[in-house]
């Protein structure tokens, strides 16, 4: 497990796994087997996996801060053992009220529980009107608080069963765990059909889109409405340095979209006939700002300039629950100069005694604010960028935003 | 004017004000019909010159000497008659098809079609570039008509050596004035008009190697129009020489002149601590950057650069081996450094008369980004550089450079993925050369007369556009 980890250190350190949903995937699997391999005390089985995930949780993203799907992803599977410890909770609770009721029922309610998932479990209590958080805090803290105290007031004659219930609780906790983390997975995999399902929903005939740079979830979006037989035209700027556009025309051309690459430079000049713009994200923050990559900026002044809606596609795995502060040099990266100039030909002008200085600057990433963003497109549906703070409820626990191992206190 | 001739030959027959302004409509009407379309370069001053179609030749004498007494006549009536004429003439359009297999039928050039091409720009050129270069390399000594001096001038546009508005101004006049020395007037012919009509056939044969930039439109319609106001009582060589001087004055006064009053208005504008930005390599800008180090100002460049032709880079150079601190991005980058940016100086290839600047591809999104982090746009242009056209998008006119410059990226080897572009059937590339930036973008224009908001282009057009100022 140990190697595991190294590996993915090391090809996070140099950026070297491609696009977030793979790192997303990876992250998730390391997760599940340290989940799995983690030997869980007999009380406060939850708290045990909460601080194994954090101490790996954190050195992975020390690894690389600025890919921020890794913390999500760790941030997310925190969130899924504090649910699940939760829902077992609920449900330990209630096959107690009940066993002091009445014992012949108790057998029966105890076999039929393990049927409902945590998931469920978890839904119903999100489907039933979930109030705001300060409420929900006050909800929760009565029964976390409760378990122990019932627990421990249990009378001798369920003594027994009692303690055989804990252990089967700590081990239904981590078959829980991994149930939702494999679906995790499968959610991470799956995000670029979901996505695309709504593409039929937004491009229509004769429509001309405009993208820059290349990314996955837009190359499948648009594919899934070629299929569909909506026939539109699609500009491509190139996005220097990395020139992904070219690679993206490429592939929409061979699927049999009339495709066009234009410079960068262009964007501006060609906006004025596009009907919409669709981009990928790098992540989106907790303001439904997104940071993209570089040079989507410049294109969202100019979808605003002329009224173009600016379409953000982004699995629900880039959503991120941090605030970005600074984000253009908080959450960037800036790349070899010698993606722009030939360190050979400049060499000679840094050299002279009377020469002024030279510097590069190669950003990797930029900043949307929220208000250049018309729409998101998530697995979960369309959304409005002032909408995405709500979902980071359904997806992450206000004690971890700050990933870091606590020193050993209480839970 | 005209009318002071016209109404002074027809005081005899003592025709009302208004019989006579029914003639010279129908006069004019005739005139316009008979002029036909064929010249592409927008010549308001030779339609001044090819009037005299019914009256004749000692009427134009006359014309001509009026014309070159006094300009500005009192009351309104010719002021309007002027006003029709401004109007431009309409372009050609490419996807208009007769006429483009007209001027395919006179042109000099074989260019031959560009495959891929971009729909939405039917209505522009678009040719497989250098494919004509040998092709006119090899008949460099044959071509009779052409001067080799303007022949040369060609070449060097097709094949790049010379871009930019001012340098390819430049080189045209010069090679003009080297036309009009070697001219000789043939005999039976007046020097007027036979020399305007070889100029119009050196200004196709540019046109066919790369399409004119406004400020050399308006260049060639100062030399039409001093050709036009050549007194006819000067001999051949006199006539020349003096052609040959007021070309000469154009390039020190409109272009030399003019840049070195920019720079002095524009280093009003920089203080100790900015950050100044540019797009691209513009020489206005140049000369100001280099103007303000030498007056000890304490600043900082950043050049921003684009693809394909990344000419930030020779400006970088330029300015480093001076002695400024530089900073160079590229264009996606701009977002990432406005925040540090004071101000931004921007050159322009020309300004129309809606405001709009006209430049190199890729200033209107660095203008617009600067607006919308509340930095000062400051555009230097010359004054020959302003046109009466407008524009409100950069769609309806615009030059389409080489597609294959966009596959091929320069030193990036692993950039390969577009090799072969033609064969695909559904790709096309395309390669803007300019754009439009909308006059709100624009804080204020440096101009050889002054520092004026956009919204004063047109005035400085009008006022100034006209014959006599042009000197």
């Amino acid at each position: 497990m140990l190697f595991l980890l190294m590996y993915l250190f090391i090809d996070l350190d140099a950026s070297k796994i491609e696009g977030s949903q793979a790192t997303a995937k990876q992250a998730a699997e390391l997760l599940r087997s340290v989940i799995s391999q983690q030997r869980l005390p007999q009380t406060h089985q939850a708290t045990a996996l909460i601080s194994a995930v954090r101490a790996v949780g954190e050195k992975l993203i020390a690894a690389n801060p600025v890919e921020l799907a890794v913390g999500n992803i760790v941030r997310r599977v925190l969130h899924i053992i504090r649910e699940e410890d939760l829902s077992l909770a609920t449900a330990a609770i209630d096959g107690l009220e009940l066993s002091a009721v009445s014992d012949d029922e108790d057998d029966v309610e105890r076999d039929d529980y393990p049927v409902l998932s945590a998931a469920a479990v978890a839904a119903a209590a999100r489907s039933t009107l979930r109030p705001p958080s300060l409420q929900t805090l006050l909800e929760d803290t009565p029964i976390s608080a409760a378990i122990p105290h019932t627990s421990s007031s249990g009378g001798d004659s369920e003594g027994k069963s009692r303690s055989v219930d804990k252990s089967s609780r700590g081990r239904k906790l981590k078959h829980d765990v991994i149930e939702a983390v494999n679906e995790l997975i499968q959610d991470i995999s799956t995000c670029y059909e979901q996505i695309a399902e709504q593409a039929v929903e937004h491009i229509h005939q004769n429509e001309v889109i405009l993208t820059l740079g290349s990314s996955k979830t837009v190359l499948e979006f648009l594919c899934a409405a070629k299929e569909k037989k909506r026939s539109f035209k699609v500009f491509v700027a190139e996005g220097a340095p990395r020139y992904q556009g070219h690679l993206l025309a490429k592939e929409l051309a061979a699927r049999g979209l009339q495709t066009t690459v234009i410079t960068d430079s262009a964007v501006f000049a060609m906006i004025s006939r596009v009907n919409m713009v669709i981009v990928g994200a790098h992540a989106v923050m907790a303001n439904g700002g997104v940071i993209a990559p570089v040079g989507l900026n410049m294109v969202a002044l100019a979808a605003q300039r002329h009224a173009v809606p600016f379409v953000v596609l982004a699995g629900s795995h880039k959503l991120c629950p941090l605030y970005p502060h600074n984000p253009e040099v908080l959450l960037n990266e800036l790349r070899s100069p010698s993606e722009l100039l030939d360190f050979g030909e400049f060499s000679d002008c840094m050299d002279s005694a009377s020469g002024g200085s030279l510097h590069v600057v190669n950003p990797t990433f930029d900043y949307v604010p929220p208000k250049l963003v018309s729409l998101f497109i998530t697995d979960t549906g369309g959304h409005n960028p002032s909408y995405m703070y709500r979902l980071i409820a359904d997806y992450y626990s206000a004690d971890d935003l700050v990933v870091k191992r606590r020193p050993a206190t209480t839970s | 004017m005209k009318d002071q001739s016209n109404s002074s030959k027809q005081q005899k027959p003592k025709l009302t004000k208004a019989e006579r302004r029914e003639l010279q409509e129908a006069q004019r009407a005739a005139k316009a019909a008979a002029k036909g379309e064929g010249n592409k370069a927008s010549a308001t001053a030779t339609s001044a010159n090819a009037r005299p179609a019914k009256a004749v030749k000692p009427a134009q004498k006359s014309d001509n000497a009026s014309v070159a007494a006094t300009e500005k006549k009192g009351g309104d009536f010719p002021h309007e008659k002027d006003r029709k004429k401004d109007v431009p003439q309409p372009r050609l359009q490419y996807d208009d098809k007769s006429r483009v297999e007209k001027a395919k039928r006179r042109s000099v050039v074989k260019q031959t079609e560009a495959r891929n091409r971009v729909e939405l720009f039917r209505h522009l050129p678009q040719y497989e570039h250098g494919s004509q270069l040998p092709d006119l390399e090899a008949k460099f000594f044959d071509l009779y008509p052409m001067h080799p001096a303007v022949y040369k001038v060609g070449l060097q546009y097709i094949s790049g050596d010379i871009s930019g508005g001012n340098d390819r101004c430049i080189a045209m006049l010069q090679a003009f004035q080297e036309a009009i020395k070697d001219y000789k007037v043939p005999p039976e012919k007046s020097l007027g008009r036979d020399l305007t009509a070889k100029i119009g056939s050196y200004v196709s044969f540019l046109i066919e190697c790369r399409p004119l930039s406004i400020s050399m439109g308006n260049a060639i319609r100062f030399l039409k129009s001093q050709i036009a106001k050549l007194p006819l009582t000067l001999s051949e060589s006199e006539a020349k020489t003096s052609l040959q001087a007021d070309i000469e004055r154009f390039i020190s006064e409109k272009i030399v002149l003019a840049n070195k009053v920019i720079v002095k208005h524009a280093v009003t504008k920089i203080r100790d601590g900015d950050v100044l930005l540019t797009y691209g390599s513009s020489l206005a800008v140049e000369m100001i950057l280099l103007h303000a180090h030498e007056l000890g100002k304490q600043f900082r460049v950043v050049i921003v650069d684009s693809r394909p032709k990344l000419r930030g880079q020779q400006l970088l150079r330029r300015l480093v081996e001076k002695g400024l601190n530089c900073t160079y991005t590229h264009i996606n980058g701009v977002s990432y450094i406005m925040h540090e940016v004071s101000r931004v100086f921007l050159g322009a290839e020309s300004i129309l008369s809606n405001g709009t600047v006209y430049s190199r591809v890729g200033t209107a999104s660095v203008a617009m980004v600067a607006h919308a982090a509340r930095v000062p746009v400051i555009v230097c242009c010359e004054a020959y550089k302003f046109h009466e056209r407008v524009q409100l998008d950069s769609i309806c006119s615009n030059e389409l450079g080489d597609p294959e410059v966009i596959s091929n990226v320069p030193g990036r080897m692993d950039v390969n993925h577009l090799n072969g572009w033609a064969d695909i059937e559904n790709l096309q590339l395309l390669n803007l050369i300019y754009d439009a930036m909308p006059s709100d973008y624009v804080s204020m224009i440096v101009t050889d007369y002054g520092m004026v908001p956009p919204t004063s282009v047109p005035v400085i057009v009008r006022e100034y556009g006209r014959e006599q100022v042009w000197i």
